[in-house]
C-alpha cells in the first residue's frame, strides 16, 4: 500500500485514502469541436504507459478531496515527488536521465 | 429573489427530532456497560453544522470568519475552539463549522454578512452528521482497530483533525482531549458506525453516555 | 509406552504438565512447551503424511516454518477445522485434534502408494500439463481425484466459531525476527526511544538461541534473551510481538504482520478474545533479522522418515527434550553442523558416524567431536538412506563432489536417523516480496538481499553472518542505524561475549553423487511437491533454461513451501545440468506470504453484519415498522415494496401502483444524490457539465438534466433546482452521487479553476419524502402553508414553506407522471414531518410504496434510468432524448464532441424503444436478447436485448423498454425473443412512452 505526500494537508497517508485518477497533464483540448475524430480519440483514450517516471493525478477523497500530481517510478514504486494542480513537476524522464539522483527533499516518500 | 437562498431549516426545539442514532436509543444503555470501561461513547446531538468554503488565503476571509465568529482561521489538520463552537479545517477551501443547535441559520447570516462580496459558500448540513465522542484509556486501541491513519500522540496531539478512512467508509477524527476524541459521521453511515464501534470496544468495555 | 523416545531431562517443556492429544485417532500426551511435531516424535511417531504425487510415507524432517512434509488437518469439531499446519509450528494443547491431511485412506496404508511405486514413469515432471491438459472436459474429474489424493487439506464446513482483527501501526523501526540480530536490533532501536515493533513467528524470542549450546558471557544463551526481552518489555514505546510472523512487504514499508494470539490456548478461541489479529505496519525503517534455513543434502530415498536437518534434531534434543531416534549417523558438508552430533552425544545418545564431505576438516567443533571420540568419515558423504517407512541404514561412500562420483562403494551403517546438513541458505524471502533480487555469495555459498529500493536494513543470518558474536554486533548495529535513519540518537551499548571459534569453509555440495547416478533411488529436492533432481534435470534437458521455467513445469517451490528447503539445491542442480554457476542461474522470486494465513485472520471484522457499510435513510425505522422489504442500491437500502398480509411482490406492486394512479402514494426519495451548489459562475458550470442549457433557468424553476462523459456517452441524470439566481440543488442518481460530485470537482481543480463556484454534499443532510397522485395536492394542502395552485405552483417549479410545521423546499416534479409534490426538510426533523403526512393521508388511501412500483410507473412512462437503461455506450441521440441535448450552447460542453464522432451519427446505433409483447400475457425477460428474424440459423444476429420489463396493470398488458438496432425508425416493427427453453416472444416495436403520452396528468 502506498504512502502518499497530500501537498494540501502536508502529510504522508495511506493509498486508501486516495483515488487514482490516471495519467497527469492531460489538457482538455480548448476548441473541442476543431479536434478531428482521431485527435479527440487519443485526448480520450491513450496514455502513457512508461517504464520509470510517470506524472499521475491522484485525488485524496478521503481526506481534503484535491486533486494533485504525483511523479511516480513505474517500476520502484517510489514516490519522488507530489504537487498541486498547476504546478510543473521537478523531476521528470528527461530531468532524470540526465541528473544525478533526486535533492527534492519533503516533497513524497522516498523509501 | 438574492442569489442565495438562506432558509431557517430549524421548526425549534419542540418540533419532533430524531438524530442519526436515535433508533440506537443510546439513553436506555446508559449505565448497563461494563465498570472502567475502557471506552465511553456519547452522540453530541442535534448541533448546528455548517460547511464553509472559501479563499483561506484571501486575507479578507480570514477577517471576514473571525469577524462572524471570533475564531481565527484554523490551519490545516486543525480545529479550533471557543465555547461550544468550533471551527476545523477540512481543506484547503473549506471548513466545518460546528455550533450549539438551533443556531445554523443566524451564524449563516452572520458570516454571510461579514464575507459579503467574496465568493464563499456556506452550507446547513445539520441533517446530514452528527458527532460521537469517545473518551476513555483504550480509544486509542479502538481507533487503531479502524483507521490507518497514525493515532498515536506524537502524530496526533489535541486539536488535530483528519479526514480519512474509518472501517470501510470515511469519517472525520478530532483529537479534543488527552483520552477524549470525536468521529464527525454522515447520517446514512451511523449504525454502521455504531455497530463497528461496539464491536471493537467491545474487549475494553463500552459504556455510553447520554 | 508413552513418549518413548522422550529424554529423561532438559529441555524448555514443563514436565509437570502433560497434556493429552490425538493424531490420526489414536491418543497420545505430550508436555506443555512442546510443538505438535516435537509431541509426535517423542512418541515415535514417524510417519505424518503422503506425498503429494508418488504418496511415499513422510516424516517430520525439521523443527520451524521450513517443514516440507507435516502438513496437518487440525481441529476438534467440523466448525474450528484448520487445513495445513505445519505441526512444527502448531503448539501442543490439551485435547488437540490432528489428522493427515494426505494419504488416502491411511498414511500407513496408502492405496495410492501403489500407483506411487510405478509413478517413477508415470508422473513425471509436467505431468499435469501433459496428461491433463486433453480432453479439457476432463479436468474437473481428474482435478477432484488429484486433489483428494495430494492432501491439500479441506476448509470446514461450518462458521467459524472465532474472532479475528485487523490492528493498525506506525512505527520508526520494525524488526522481523527475535533471534540474536533481532534482539540486538531491538536494544539498539528501542534505547534510542524510537517507536519500535519487533515480532517473531515462534511461541518465545531467542530463535536460535533457543536451543544453542552457545553461552553469552559464559551463561546459558537464554539468559541473555530473558534479560532482553524482559528489557524490552519495559520500554514504553516497545511492542513486543511473539507468535507473530511477519509475512507480507509491501510498497513503501508496509507489512504485514499475522499474529496468533490464542492457538497456543486451546481449538477455540477463549469468550472474549480475539483468535488472530493482522497488525498492518507503516515503518519508517525495517530492520530484516529473518535469519538462515539449513538446507538438507540430497541423496537417495532422503524422504524415508528417519531423515532430518542437522538443526532440527539440536531443537527436538536441547528445546524439546525429545530424540528423534537413538542412532545418529551425520551427513554435512559444514562445520556449524557438528553440534548435532555433539548435542547427540550429551544427551547420551549414539553417533555412529559423522560422513563430513570435506577432505581434511579441522575446524573447532570438528576437533571437538574428534576429542569426544566420535568417528569421522572424510571425503565421505550419505549417498543413500536404507529403509522403506522408517530408516534402518546408511550408506556412506567416499565421494569426489567436484567431479560429482562415487569413489567407493562405502558401507552401509545401521542407524535410524540421518541428520543432514548442506550450508545454510538466508532467508531472503521478504526481502525479494518487492522485486529485489537476490543476490548470490560464493563464500556462503547463499543468496542473500540485492539492493533494494525499500528503507531496510538486513542483518545477521540473513545477512550471511552466521558467528554469534557477528550476528549481535551485526544486529545491534542494524538497529542504531535504522534508529539514526529514522530521526532517533545512536546508542552504545556493550554486547555479551560469544565464544570464538574457527570454522573452515562450507564446502558446495548440494546433490550428493550416487554411483547408479538418475537410475539410482529417487533423490528428493523438494518434498511437499515430490520434485526430484532427476526431474530437474529432465526439465532442463526438455528446454526449461529459465529458473521461473524449471519452477513451473517441474513445482519446486510451489504452494505453502515457497521453496524454503528446496529451492537452493534446485537451483544449483539445475545450474549444474546446464553447465552454468548458480550466480547465473539466478533464483525464483518470492511472494506474499511468507507462512499460509488463514481465512479468518484475512477477513478480520469485516464479516457478518459489520461485512459492508449499509446506508439507511432518516425514515427507514418507519419502513420496517409498516412492514418493507428492502433492496439494495448501493450501499443503501431502500424501501422495495410494502407488501400486506398474504401479498406476494406482484400483488403488492400492483396495489401500489394502481393507488399512485388512481389517488396518492408516498415514496422516500432521501437517497438521491443531492449537491448544493453556489458561485457566481454556477450556471456556466452546469452548462458545461450538462448536455442542456442553463442559462436562462429563473429562480424557482426546476429542469431535467442529463450528463455525459467525454465519450458522449450518457452517465449521470436528475433534477437540477434554480434556488438563487447563484444557487442550485441538484440530484443525481442514488448509486451516482459520489461519483458525479467527485467528477465535478475534477472539472472545476483541474480544467476550469477560474470558474467560481463551490459545491457541497447535501445527500444526508435532506430528508425527501414524493407524494405522487391525483390527491396528492389535496393531501399536501392539509398539512402545508404553501400556495399549491396550481398556477401559484406550476409543473418543474418548487417553493418554500413548512410541511407539518417544519421548514421545507417542496419541488413538483415527477417520475410517475402523476401529479407529484417532493417534499424535503432537514432530515432531523424528517420523522415527524412523515408522520403528519400519514396521519393526513389517511382518507386519500396515502400508500407506501417501494423501488419496484417507482420502476414500473416510471417505466410507463419512458423514463429512463441510468445504469439500467443504459450502459455506458448510449448517448443521448440512442435514448430519443435529442431534447435534452443543447447543441449551440457556446462552450463545447462534456459530451457535445464525443457525441459528434462518426461512431455515434451512424442510424444503426442500437436505440432505446418500448417493446409490446404481441401476446400481452407475455413478459420479456430483462436482459434477453433480440433478433428480427427467429428462424435464422444459430448464432443469430442479435440486434439488441430487453432493458426494463414490467407487467402493467395501468395498461393492462406486460411492456418492455429495450435497445434494438435502428430501432427509432423501426416503430411498428417486429422483434423476437428466443428464450433458453426453446419458446420465441414476439414483441411490436413502439413508443417508449405507453402511458399518458401527452403529460396531461403530471401537469394538472
Amino acid at each position: 500500500m502506498l504512502h502518499i505526500f497530500c501537498p494540501h494537508c502536508g502529510e504522508l497517508r495511506s493509498e486508501e485514502e486516495f483515488h487514482a485518477s490516471g495519467q497527469a497533464h492531460i489538457a482538455r483540448p480548448l476548441d473541442p469541436a476543431a479536434c478531428s475524430d482521431e485527435e479527440w480519440g487519443t485526448y480520450m483514450f491513450f496514455r502513457d504507459n512508461p517504464r520509470g517516471i510517470h506524472h499521475e493525478l491522484w485525488d485524496h477523497v478521503a481526506g481534503c478531496r484535491q486533486y494533485f500530481n504525483v511523479t511516480r517510478d513505474t517500476v520502484t514504486y517510489e514516490i519522488l515527488e507530489t504537487y498541486k494542480i498547476g504546478e510543473k513537476p521537478q523531476i521528470t524522464a528527461a530531468s532524470k536521465a540526465s541528473a544525478a539522483p533526486s535533492t527534492v527533499k519533503g516533497l513524497g516518500e522516498k523509501v | 429573489m438574492s442569489a442565495i437562498n438562506v432558509f431557517q431549516q430549524n421548526p425549534g426545539a419542540e418540533a419532533k427530532a430524531q438524530t442519526p442514532l436515535h433508533h440506537a436509543d443510546l439513553a436506555s444503555l446508559v449505565g448497563k456497560g461494563r465498570n472502567n470501561a475502557g471506552v465511553t461513547l456519547r452522540e453530541k446531538k442535534l448541533l448546528g453544522h455548517l460547511t464553509l468554503r472559501g479563499d483561506g488565503h484571501d486575507p479578507a476571509f480570514a477577517s471576514g470568519v473571525h469577524k462572524a465568529l471570533g475564531l481565527e482561521l484554523p490551519v490545516a489538520l486543525t480545529v479550533v475552539a471557543k465555547g461550544e463552537t468550533s471551527l476545523q479545517w477540512v481543506g484547503p477551501d473549506e471548513w466545518l463549522l460546528i455550533v450549539p443547535g438551533g443556531q445554523e441559520f443566524a451564524v449563516e447570516q452572520q458570516l454571510r454578512n461579514a464575507l459579503a462580496g467574496l465568493h464563499i459558500q456556506v452550507v446547513n448540513v445539520s441533517g446530514g452528521q452528527t458527532l460521537l465522542e469517545l473518551q476513555g484509556a483504550n480509544v486509542r486501541d479502538v481507533l487503531m482497530k479502524s483507521t490507518s491513519y497514525d493515532v498515536h500522540p506524537n502524530n496526533f496531539p489535541v486539536g488535530k483533525a483528519v479526514g480519512t478512512v474509518f472501517a470501510k467508509s470515511q469519517l472525520v477524527i478530532r483529537r479534543t482531549g488527552e483520552d477524549t476524541w470525536e468521529l464527525v459521521i454522515r447520517r446514512s453511515f451511523a449504525d454502521y458506525w455504531w455497530m463497528w464501534l461496539q464491536d471493537a470496544s467491545a474487549e475494553y468495555g463500552l459504556s455510553i453516555e447520554a | 509406552m508413552s513418549q518413548s523416545y522422550r529424554l529423561a531431562s532438559g529441555g524448555r517443556v514443563n514436565r509437570g504438565k502433560v497434556l493429552n492429544f490425538s493424531f490420526n485417532g489414536k491418543t497420545y500426551q505430550g508436555y506443555e512447551g512442546d510443538s505438535l511435531a516435537a509431541a509426535l516424535l517423542a512418541n515415535g511417531v514417524d510417519v505424518v503424511g503422503r506425498s503429494f504425487k508418488y504418496s511415499r510415507p513422510r516424516g517430520i524432517i525439521a523443527a520451524g516454518t521450513e517443514e516440507p512434509n507435516a502438513i496437518l488437518q487440525i481441529g476438534s469439531s467440523e466448525a474450528t477445522q484448520i487445513p495445513n499446519v505445519r505441526a512444527t509450528q502448531q503448539p501442543l494443547y490439551a485435547g488437540l485434534v490432528a489428522t493427515s491431511t494426505n494419504g488416502w485412506p491411511n498414511v500407513n496404508n496408502d492405496v495410492m502408494g501403489i500407483l506411487g511405486k510405478v509413478g517413477g514413469s508415470m508422473m513425471p515432471p509436467g505431468f499435469y500439463y501433459k496428461t491433463f491438459m486433453y480432453p479439457k472436459s476432463f479436468w474437473m474429474t481428474y482435478e477432484k481425484y488429484i486433489r483428494k489424493a495430494a492432501g491439500l487439506g479441506r476448509a470446514p464446513l461450518q462458521n467459524d466459531p472465532d474472532s479475528y482483527d485487523y490492528m493498525n501501526h506506525h512505527c520508526d523501526v520494525l524488526i522481523v525476527g527475535a533471534g540474536p540480530a533481532g534482539l540486538a536490533a531491538a536494544l539498539a532501536a528501542g534505547r534510542s526511544g524510537a517507536r519500535v515493533i519487533i515480532a517473531d513467528e515462534q511461541e518465545e524470542f531467542g530463535g536460535s538461541l533457543l536451543d544453542s549450546r552457545e553461552t553469552l558471557d559464559g551463561k546459558p544463551a537464554t539468559d541473555w534473551v530473558a534479560a532482553t526481552v524482559a528489557e524490552l518489555q519495559g520500554m514504553a514505546e516497545v511492542l513486543v510481538l511473539p507468535r507473530a510472523t511477519v509475512n507480507g512487504y509491501h510498497d513503501h514499508n508496509f507489512l504485514t504482520i499475522h499474529e496468533r494470539l490464542t492457538d497456543h490456548l486451546g481449538d477455540r478461541a477463549p469468550i472474549g478474545q480475539v483468535r488472530h489479529r493482522v497488525h498492518r505496519v507503516r515503518a519508517k525503517q525495517v530492520v530484516l533479522a529473518a535469519g538462515a534455513h539449513e538446507r538438507p543434502l540430497v541423496y537417495g530415498n532422503n524422504d524415508v522418515p528417519g531423515n532430518m536437518l542437522a538443526g532440527a534434531v539440536s531443537t527436538y534434543v536441547r528445546r524439546y527434550g525429545v530424540a528423534p531416534g537413538r542412532k545418529l549417523v551425520l551427513s554435512t558438508n559444514n562445520d556449524h553442523a557438528y553440534r548435532v552430533a555433539l548435542d547427540w552425544h550429551d544427551a547420551g545418545l549414539q553417533v555412529v558416524a559423522i560422513a563430513d564431505a570435506r577432505h581434511n576438516p579441522r575446524g573447532s567443533l570438528v576437533e571437538e567431536a574428534r576429542a569426544k571420540g566420535i568417528r569421522i568419515l572424510t571425503s565421505s558423504a550419505v549417498v543413500e538412506a536404507a529403509g522403506s517407512k522408517h530408516v534402518t541404514g546408511a550408506r556412506v561412500a567416499a565421494i569426489d563432489a567436484q567431479a560429482f562420483t562415487v569413489t567407493s562403494p562405502g558401507e552401509t551403517l545401521a542407524c535410524d536417523l540421518i541428520a543432514t546438513s548442506g550450508g545454510y541458505s538466508p532467508i531472503v524471502h521478504l526481502a525479494s516480496h518487492l522485486g529485489g533480487r537476490p543476490v548470490w555469495r560464493e563464500d556462503i555459498l547463499g543468496f542473500v538481499p540485492g539492493d533494494a529500493p525499500q528503507k531496510r536494513v538486513c542483518v545477521g543470518g540473513m545477512n550471511g553472518v552466521y558467528p554469534l558474536g557477528d550476528v549481535l554486533a551485526d544486529g545491534f548495529e542494524g538497529g542504531v542505524r535504522a534508529a539514526t535513519e529514522a530521526g532517533f540518537k545512536a546508542v552504545v551499548g556493550t554486547l555479551p561475549k560469544a565464544v570464538q571459534r574457527t570454522e573452515e569453509p562450507t564446502l558446495a555440495l548440494f546433490q550428493v553423487p550416487h554411483d547408479k547416478g538418475t537410475r539410482g533411488p529417487k533423490q528428493f529436492v523438494d518434498q511437499q511437491n515430490d520434485v526430484t533432481a532427476a526431474g530437474i534435470e529432465l526439465a532442463t534437458r526438455e528446454g526449461f533454461e529459465s529458473v521461473e521455467h524449471v519452477k513451473r513445469y517441474t513445482a519446486l517451490g510451489f504452494g505453502t513451501d515457497q521453496g524454503k528447503l528446496g529451492n537452493i539445491n534446485g537451483l544449483a542442480i539445475a545450474a549444474r545440468s546446464l553447465g552454468i554457476s548458480i550466480a547465473q542461474m539466478g533464483t525464483t522470486m518470492f511472494r506474499p506470504n511468507y507462512t499460509p494465513v488463514t481465512f479468518g485472520a484475512v477477513a478480520g471484522r469485516h464479516c457478518g453484519h459489520l461485512f459492508e457499510p449499509v446506508r439507511f435513510t432518516a425514515l427507514h425505522s418507519w419502513h420496517v415498522k409498516n412492514g418493507a422489504e428492502f433492496e439494495d442500491v448501493g450501499q443503501w437500502k431502500r424501501p422495495w415494496y410494502f407488501p400486506k398480509p398474504g401479498e406476494d411482490i406482484h400483488a403488492a406492486v400492483e396495489r401500489e401502483c394502481k393507488a399512485v394512479r388512481d389517488s396518492v402514494g408516498l415514496l422516500d426519495a432521501s437517497t438521491l444524490g443531492k449537491i448544493d451548489i453556489q458561485g457566481p459562475d454556477a450556471r456556466e458550470f452546469l452548462n458545461r457539465i450538462y448536455t442542456n442549457a442553463w442559462t436562462k433557468l429563473d429562480v424557482g424553476k426546476a429542469r431535467y438534466g442529463l450528463m455525459c462523459k467525454e465519450d458522449g456517452m450518457v452517465f449521470d441524470d436528475g433534477v437540477t433546482a434554480c434556488v438563487g439566481d447563484n444557487h442550485f440543488i441538484m440530484t443525481t442518481t442514488t448509486g451516482g452521487a459520489a461519483r458525479v460530485l467527485g467528477w465535478m470537482e475534477l472539472y472545476l481543480q483541474t480544467e476550469w479553476p477560474e470558474l467560481k463556484v463551490y459545491f457541497t454534499s447535501v445527500t444526508d443532510h435532506w430528508a425527501t419524502m414524493t407524494l405522487s397522485g391525483p390527491n396528492s395536492r389535496k393531501l399536501l394542502a392539509e398539512i402545508s402553508d404553501i400556495d399549491l395552485d396550481k398556477d401559484a405552483f406550476p409543473f418543474m417549479t418548487w417553493k418554500e414553506g413548512t410541511v407539518g410545521g417544519v421548514p421545507a423546499r417542496v419541488f413538483r416534479i415527477s417520475f410517475t407522471g402523476e401529479l407529484s409534490y417532493e417534499v424535503n426538510v432537514q432530515a432531523n426533523y424528517a420523522m415527524g414531518v412523515l408522520e403528519k403526512i400519514v396521519a393526513a393521508g389517511k382518507q386519500y388511501n396515502l400508500t407506501p410504496y417501494g423501488t419496484e412500483t417507482m420502476h414500473v410507473l416510471r417505466a410507463e412512462k419512458g423514463f429512463i434510468i441510468v445504469g439500467q437503461d443504459t450502459d455506458g455506450s448510449m448517448n443521448a441521440d440512442d435514448l430519443n432524448m435529442s431534447w435534452c441535448v443543447g447543441r449551440n450552447k457556446p462552450y463545447s460542453w462534456i459530451g457535445l464532441r464525443g457525441m459528434n464522432r462518426e461512431d455515434c451519427l451512424r442510424e444503426d446505433r442500437k436505440q432505446l424503444v418500448g417493446l409490446k409483447p404481441i401476446n400481452p400475457k407475455q413478459w420479456l425477460p430483462e436482459g434477453a436478447q433480440l433478433v428480427f428474424d427467429p428462424k435464422q440459423p444459430i448464432p443469430m444476429d442479435m440486434v439488441g436485448h430487453v432493458t426494463s420489463s414490467y407487467a402493467s396493470n395501468s395498461l393492462g398488458y406486460s411492456f418492455a423498454m429495450g435497445v434494438v438496432k435502428g430501432g427509432l425508425k423501426r416503430m411498428g416493427e417486429r422483434v423476437y425473443s428466443p428464450q433458453a427453453d426453446g419458446s420465441v416472444i414476439e414483441a411490436e416495436i413502439v413508443s417508449s412512452v405507453f402511458f399518458d403520452p401527452k403529460g396531461e396528468r403530471q401537469n394538472v
